[in-house]
This record gives C-alpha cells, structure tokens and sequence, in this order.
C-alpha cells in the first residue's frame, strides 16, 4: 500500500502539499422500535480522498474507485491551482512512519449478531417491565471499525486503526396524549463490555420518563444553575469549544482580536483542557487526519485564555503550532479543526456547598445536546429539578439553558470536585461532518444568570 | 478484479433471489462538486464521485440489509444480508412488481452543464454586491452541484432508474462590533437552476440592516411572528415525527389517534408533496419504487393522513405513501419530501401592525435538542427583532422561545398570503403566533 500511495503521490508534484487518504471499514448496526426488531444490517466500505494545496488555495477529491488514485491527484491539484492566490502558510510537522493498533478490549467484531442481539433483548425487556406507562422504546446500536492509510508528499506513511461504538436506549412513556422521553446514551473506543451491564442505567431511564409525565413544564426565566457533569461537558463543548476552534478565528481579524492569549474568560479556578493524547475515550488518537501526533491542549488556565485548536493550516496563519486537531469524519470529507476530549478540570467545592445558599435555581442534569453559534450558545438538560431554599425541590421539564461566551464563564460560582468523562454516544457535527466521536468531562459547576427558555 | 456497478448489482440480484424469497437492490453514483468560499474569497473546490449498492433481503419471512462501496465480490454481500436476515424483522408485505413513475421534473440539463467557473462567478458576484453595501461583512458562499443516479430493481421484476440534478446555495454574513456577533444566512436547494443568487444576498443584507439597533423583550408570553426559517427550525420536525408512521403505529405521536378529527387551528392545511417539479424532495418514485404523490396531512385543522412505506404500512395494515426514503446503510423509512402549507390571507406588514409589544422570530438555536416526540421545543432567538407599536425597533439577544407545536398550532393568528422555500424541504408562510413563552436575560 505505501509504494502504491508514494507512486500516486508523485502525480502531484509542483504543489505545495498533497496527501492521500484510504480507508477500508466495516459496521454494523441493529434497532429497535418497540418491542420488535427494527433492523439488522452490516456495511462494508472502501474508499478515498486526495487533498492538494497550492498558493494557499485548496483542492479536494475523494472516490470509491481505487484505479482512479493518480488521476484523483492530477485533479486536486489543477483544483487547487484554480482556487490558490497567494502564499501557502502551512505550519511545519515532522513526517511520520508508523503503524498503529489500537488497544482493544472487547472487541465489538469478535462478537456474534445473536450475542449482540441477546444483550439490547435484555435491556428493552428492562424497559417494557418498569411500568405499565411505557408506551414504547427505541434502541439503536452501532460499532465502526476502520483502518485507515495516510500518506503525504512529505513523506509520511501511517496506517491508523479505529474502533468505534455509540448505544443509545430511549424509553418513551404516555399518559392521554402526553408523551415523554428518557433515554441513556453510552459510547466506546474499542471496548464493548462498557455497553454491558447498563440494565439499572437503562431501568433508571425507563423510570425517569414515567416521571416525567407528572413534571410541570419549567417556567421562563432567569436562574442560578448547578449543572451536573454529563450536561457541565456539554456546556464546556458548546459554550467554549468551538470557539477554541481555529478555523473560526483565523481569518476573522475582529475575532481573533477578541480572542487574544491572555485575555480573561472566567474565575481563577476554571481550566479547561482538549486533547485526543488523552488515552482510552471516544476522541482519543494517535495521529489526526493529516499525521500531526495528538497533544493534551489547555484552552484556559485560571480563567485565562492560552491555547487553541490547530490544523497546520490555522496554526501556520496564526504563527502557533498544531495541535493535532484536524479530523475527518470519514475519507468522503476534507479535515476540519475539531475537538476531541474537552473537559473542565475538577475543582475543589463539595456538592452540598453549592446547594446550600440558593434560594431559587434549577438543578440540570444529563443532555440532550447543545448547539453555538460563537457568541451564544444552548445547552439543553434530559433532566431537571428547581432548588427551593437550599435543597433539591420538584421535578421539571423543557430545560433549555442558553449562555453567552462573554459572560457566562465569568458567571461560573463554583467547580466541584467530582470530575468525570461523559462516555456518551452520539457524537459532534460541524460542517456537515457528524456525529464525529468526541468526550467531554467536567465536575458539577455552578453558574449565576442563566436564561432558561419555558412557558 | 472490480466490476462496474451494473454489473454488480445484476450478479447480486441473481444470487440473492436464489437463496431469499424476495430481494431488492438499491444503487446511488453521484458526482458533487462543491465550491467554497470563505472569508470573503475563494477557499476550496471539491469533486466528490462515490457509488454504493444496498441489497435488502427477505429470506426464512425476516428483512437484512448489508450495504458496500467495495465492488469486488457479489457473494459477500448477499451473504453479510442473508446473515443480517436471521435476526431481522419479521416481514409480511411484498415489494412491487413494477414500478410506475410519477411525473415530477427532476433532473435539469442546466445544472448538469454548469461549470466550475460559472459557480465561482456567482459566489464572487455575491460576495462583491454585499461588501460594496458594507466593507466590514465578513462572507461565506458554498456553492454545491450534485448530479446523481439511482437505481432499484427487485427480485419480483420491478426495475426502475432515474437521473437527478441538485443545485444548492448558501450564503451567509459575519459581522463583529466589540464583543457582539451577528451571524445572517440563508440558503436553498433546487433540482433546478432557479435560485435567485441576488435576491439573497439582498435578502440578507436587509436583516443586517435591521440589526443595526438592539433591542430587549420581557419575561413573559407574547405575540411572535415566526418566519418562513424561524417556523421551520421550531416547528417542522417535530410535525415530521408526529405524522411519520412509524411514530404513530408505536404510539408514541400526539396525534396519531387523531386521524378525521381536528387536531389544529382550522387556518392550518399542510401538505406533503413529491410531486412538485425541481423541488429537492421530489422524485418520480420513492426508494423502494412506489410513485410518488401528494398527501394532505393537515387540512383546515383535521389531521388527514400519516406517511408510510412498504414495511410501515404493512404492520398498520394500510398502503404506502410512496415516502420511503433510505441511505445505503439503512432500511426504507417513512420520510417527508416536500412539506408545505396552504399560505393565509395576512401580510407580514399586515401582522406587524397587529402587535403592541412582540418578538420576530427567525434563525432559532438548539431548539432540536428536547422532547421533539411531544413537540415542545426551546430554543435560542439567534436572529430575531423585538415589535413595538407594529414596528421592527431592534434585535434581540440572550432571549429563549420555548413553546409546544401541536398546542401553538391549535391557535393561529393569522398565516402569511406568500409561501418562501426554506432549505431544500420547505415551503413556508410567516406564522403568526398570539403568545409563546419567551425568557430573556434580567438586568
């Protein structure tokens, strides 16, 4: 493989940076609606992408035909040629030789359809026998494997293999004709026995959407807001994240005076941190999509802006170095700066202490997911309970708290010391690329002023 | 060695239709050619060319599916169906014996033709029209050709192909001003040639103007007008869900039981629609080779109809739709093609002047993520105007809309006299709301 890529790559010559990427993979995935099977079904894949960089200008050509591949780059590069006006700033990286496996557990290919079958049997007969209120379930179960061959007109050769899984049980319960809706969503990078044993998680879901059924829609307003890890994650992602992207910022000389390293964002006690360097999550890897090895990036540190998140195109327009960011979702789309493990770190304020002095607030728990648009962003809570003079009142529902970057990291009150990652499926979308797998982490936090959307 | 894609897909059929007692294979090959632009100039071409066969299986009375792009070797891929099958859904129907095309236009020679140049002279033309009204507009264009081929023939005899074209442009602006952003775009598929380039960009110019100023609302429920864009980001999908079959045979759709009877405000008629020439949701047969057609599922207020493929219909023992709709990797599902609603008698100005105090709502954030099964959605007003005294006086921001759509539907002001396409799937009036809940930030 890696003399037929250094023979294609030859076709490129007289650009300023080609690279070729093929990926063989193969998934399957099985649903449920209702009590019944909804589908089986496996997919086999094979297919590729050459990207050329001429005078700053891009070209993209991906395929599924394989004898294609010297005509693929005679095509990016005349594409490239066409778009490039001016000069190629493409931050510097070493070149790579390397192959790597990952560390498996359970790996999800050893393991029959029947015994997968048996496993998400069990979790939906969980559902179906917590009450008499359910009024019908949806599951949906899917694992990637994917090897992938990289290889630059640098001189980098990698061959990078992935396993990926996303679970996702939802349980859906009616009264009249009100509906309601809990549901547990786990994912994993290669190991399969964390999608085991969920049946208490999975019953807890089924239970919560019973209960929903009695919560009073939340009322409109503006809270103090104790936010737990799952949906504190989320916050992180939305609220901060995507704006640590640099592409966003690069070429938007408004925001990238905005965005200066220095500049205070929230409290001395908030770091914040995204790294694919950390092992064993779902955004974990060794190389991203153009060979830059993976890093652990602190975003901020006390509450103040240092770092941010590279391809070697950003980091070269901006004179700082790659992070190791950049990330395709699969070989049909061209890398884009992504996230990959974002977290808040853990700070040192017990649970109970947060409570203690709110008179009126809301306690969101667990997500939905969450959207930004730079300056504001939303976060929406699966769960969720007022806090009435310091203790945890009645249950409500429809929590969708919106935020603004400018004010609500310096809003936070309180990090609490009870960090944990997410572990969630599903996955992040940006550019028409999702659900990419990406974790995120965070003890609870508490933040004053939040707008929750309600009746 | 590699086959063409006929040739495959005609090995797979023959094989399938000897070990199963119905099997169907589904081919798309497509060649997209994007064009971006991206901070005032442009960034990127792409040519994207894929191809993919789908064979779905009915053997020992269960439904497989298994999918590839790999085109070397037919067997595995009737076996990876056949060994999907044994778990599968139990399956009672039969897929069609021919197939008979409905007679939307879908594929436009214009489209086909148009070149790289041609779509980089359009991008640029609307990039220079908006920074010569104002320099300081950071501008994004994509630009996106599609010409695609689908295929469908079964083992009962159907066979049936057709070639469409798709065109797609987006257009958005950035504007900065200390620590406020304000973000307008918009943007429009086509299976023709006919997106009014510079009407869009006036179109988005206008709503920069009108945030020139900013404005706040109050805690509390008021008249909002949703746009044609604000309307489908609150409202559509969970409309989507609660028509789907599927949704409705679990029981989980809040007016699945409410087929004849009126669900909605009587101003409310709402179709879908496969029928439409050049609309991007149309096509002559739906994906699993049934004609398209137009289903009315709202009218003046009664819930008239639910959509269904084979499969769906089948287990709620009634007829497909012709809304199935698939990717490669996935079974037929029910899906909507294009949905629009009979436009009202009101103007948007006619609206305006109707409100005292008022929110105009039109690019809505993160309202997806909720019970969208229920239909209560939440949401951020990313782009949206306070009313005052009939009068648009400013834009709001740190502002949440939260409502449920088969209730707010139950109550309609008024619905625009004029129908706008919003994306690739919608055609939609201004919807006149006289109160939704809305929360904005104290201070």
């Amino acid at each position: 493989m890696r003399d037929q890529l250094a023979d294609a790559l030859k076709a490129g010559a007289g650009a300023d940076y080609v690279e070729i990427r093929l990926q063989r993979s193969e998934s399957t995935h099985l649903s449920y609606r209702g009590r019944e099977i909804e589908q089986v079904g496996r997919t086999t894949g094979l297919g590729g992408a050459v990207r050329a960089l001429v005078k700053g200008g891009w070209g993209f050509v991906s395929f599924n035909d394989l004898a294609d591949l010297r005509a693929s780059v005679e095509l990016a590069v005349h594409q490239a040629r066409l778009v490039g006006r001016e000069e190629t700033r493409f931050a510097p990286a070493e070149p790579v030789v390397d192959i790597v496996r990952p560390a498996l557990g359970k790996d999800p290919r050893q393991i029959s359809l029947a015994d997968k079958k048996r496993l998400l049997d069990e979790y939906n007969e969980v559902i179906w026998r917590t009450s008499d209120k359910i009024q019908t379930s949806i599951i949906r179960y899917h694992d990637l494997s994917r090897r992938t061959y990289f290889a630059n007109s640098e001189g980098s050769y990698i061959e990078q293999e992935m396993v990926d899984m996303s679970l996702v049980v939802v349980a859906v319960a009616r009264d009249g004709s009100d509906v309601q809706q809990a549901f547990l969503s786990r994912g994993s990078a290669g190991d399969f026995s964390a999608l085991e044993n969920l049946h208490s998680e999975v019953e807890d879901a089924a239970r919560r959407a019973v209960r929903l059924l009695s919560a009073k829609p939340v009322k409109g307003g503006t809270y103090t807001v104790i936010i737990d890890p799952r949906l504190a994650g989320v916050f992180i992602h939305e609220a901060f994240g995507h704006l640590s992207e640099a592409d966003h910022v690069y070429e938007n000389e408004r925001l990238r005076e905005l965005m200066q390293l220095g500049r205070r964002f929230g409290p001395p006690e908030l770091n914040v941190f995204d790294g694919a360097a950390v092992p064993g999550l779902r955004g974990s890897y060794r190389y991203d999509d153009e060979g830059v090895p993976a890093h652990k990036t602190y975003l901020i540190r006390e509450g103040v802006l240092v770092g941010r998140l590279h391809s070697r195109e950003t980091a070269g327009k901006m004179g700082e170095a790659p992070t190791g960011n950049a990330r395709a979702i699969n070989y049909q789309f061209p890398p884009l700066v992504r996230m990959t493990n974002t977290a808040i770190e853990n700070g040192t304020v017990p649970f109970e202490d947060m409570l203690a002095d709110i008179q009126l607030g809301i306690y969101a728990k667990d997500a939905y997911g969450g959207e930004t648009t730079m300056e504001m962003f939303t976060f929406s809570a699966a769960q969720a309970f007022m806090i009435r003079n310091g203790q945890i009142a009645e249950e409500v529902r429809g929590v969708n708290l919106t935020g603004n970057v400018f004010e609500t990291l310096a809003n936070i009150e309180a990090i609490g010391n009870d960090f944990r990652w997410n572990h969630s499926g599903g996955g992040c979308g940006k550019g028409g690329q999702s659900p990419l797998p990406v974790d995120e982490g965070s003890p609870h936090i508490r933040v004053r002023n939040v707008v929750v959307g309600g009746e | 060695m590699s086959l063409t894609l006929q040739e495959f897909e005609e090995r797979v059929l023959e094989l399938a239709r000897r070990r199963a007692e119905q099997a169907e294979v589904f081919s798309v090959e497509t060649v997209e050619t994007p064009v971006a632009f991206e901070a005032n100039r442009l960034k990127q071409l792409r040519t994207h060319r894929s191809r993919g066969v789908a064979l779905r299986v009915i053997a020992g009375g269960r439904i497989g599916l298994a999918s590839t792009t790999l085109l070397e070797n037919p067997e595995d891929l009737v076996r990876d169906a056949l060994a999907a099958a044994q778990f599968g859904a139990q399956a009672g129907f039969e897929l069609p014996s021919t197939i008979e095309a409905s007679p939307p236009a879908v594929f436009d020679p214009a489209v086909e033709a148009l070149s790289v140049d041609e779509m980089v002279e359009i991008g640029q033309r609307m990039i220079d029209r908006a920074r010569a009204e104002n320099a300081a507009l950071l501008c994004e264009a994509h630009l996106d050709k599609v010409v695609s081929t689908v295929r469908l023939h079964n083992s009962r005899g159907a066979a049936g192909s057709y070639c469409g074209t798709s065109f797609s442009l987006s257009f958005g602006v950035n504007l900065i001003r200390g620590t406020d952003m304000l973000d307008v775009w918009e943007w429009q598929t086509s299976r023709r040639l006919d997106i009014p380039s510079d009407a869009m960009v006036e179109t988005v110019l206008h709503k920069v103007r009108l945030a020139e100023r900013t404005a706040k609302v109050p805690t509390a429920q008021l008249p909002v007008i949703l746009s044609p864009k604000g309307a489908g980001s609150t409202l559509i999908e969970s409309l989507a869900s609660g028509f789907n079959g599927k949704i409705v045979l679990q029981g989980a759709s809040p007016v699945g039981d409410k087929l004849g009877k009126k669900a909605f405000s009587e101003k409310l008629t709402l179709y879908d629609d496969g029928l439409l020439d050049y609309a991007a949701g149309s096509a002559p047969f739906d994906d699993e080779g049934v004609p398209t057609r137009r289903t009315a599922l709202v009218t003046e207020g009664v819930v008239t109809a639910f959509i269904y493929d084979l499969f769906t219909a089948y287990l709620a023992g009634t007829q497909s739709t012709g809304n199935a709709e698939r990717s490669l990797s996935s079974l037929p599902s029910p899906s909507l093609h294009t949905v629009w609603m009979a436009p009202g008698d009101a103007s948007l100005e006619d609206m305006l002047a109707d409100i005292q105090e008022g929110l105009l709502v039109d690019q809505v954030m993160g309202a997806w993520a909720g019970n969208i099964l229920a239909g209560e959605f939440s949401g951020n007003v990313h782009l949206g105007y306070r009313i005052e005294k009939g009068q648009i006086v400013g834009r709001v921001k740190d502002t949440m809309i939260a409502g449920n759509v088969f209730q707010a539907l139950g109550n309609i002001a008024a619905i625009g006299r004029e129908l706008y396409p919003v994306g690739g799937g919608l055609r939609l009036p201004y919807i006149y709301l006289p109160a939704l809940g809305v929360a904005s930030k104290d201070v």
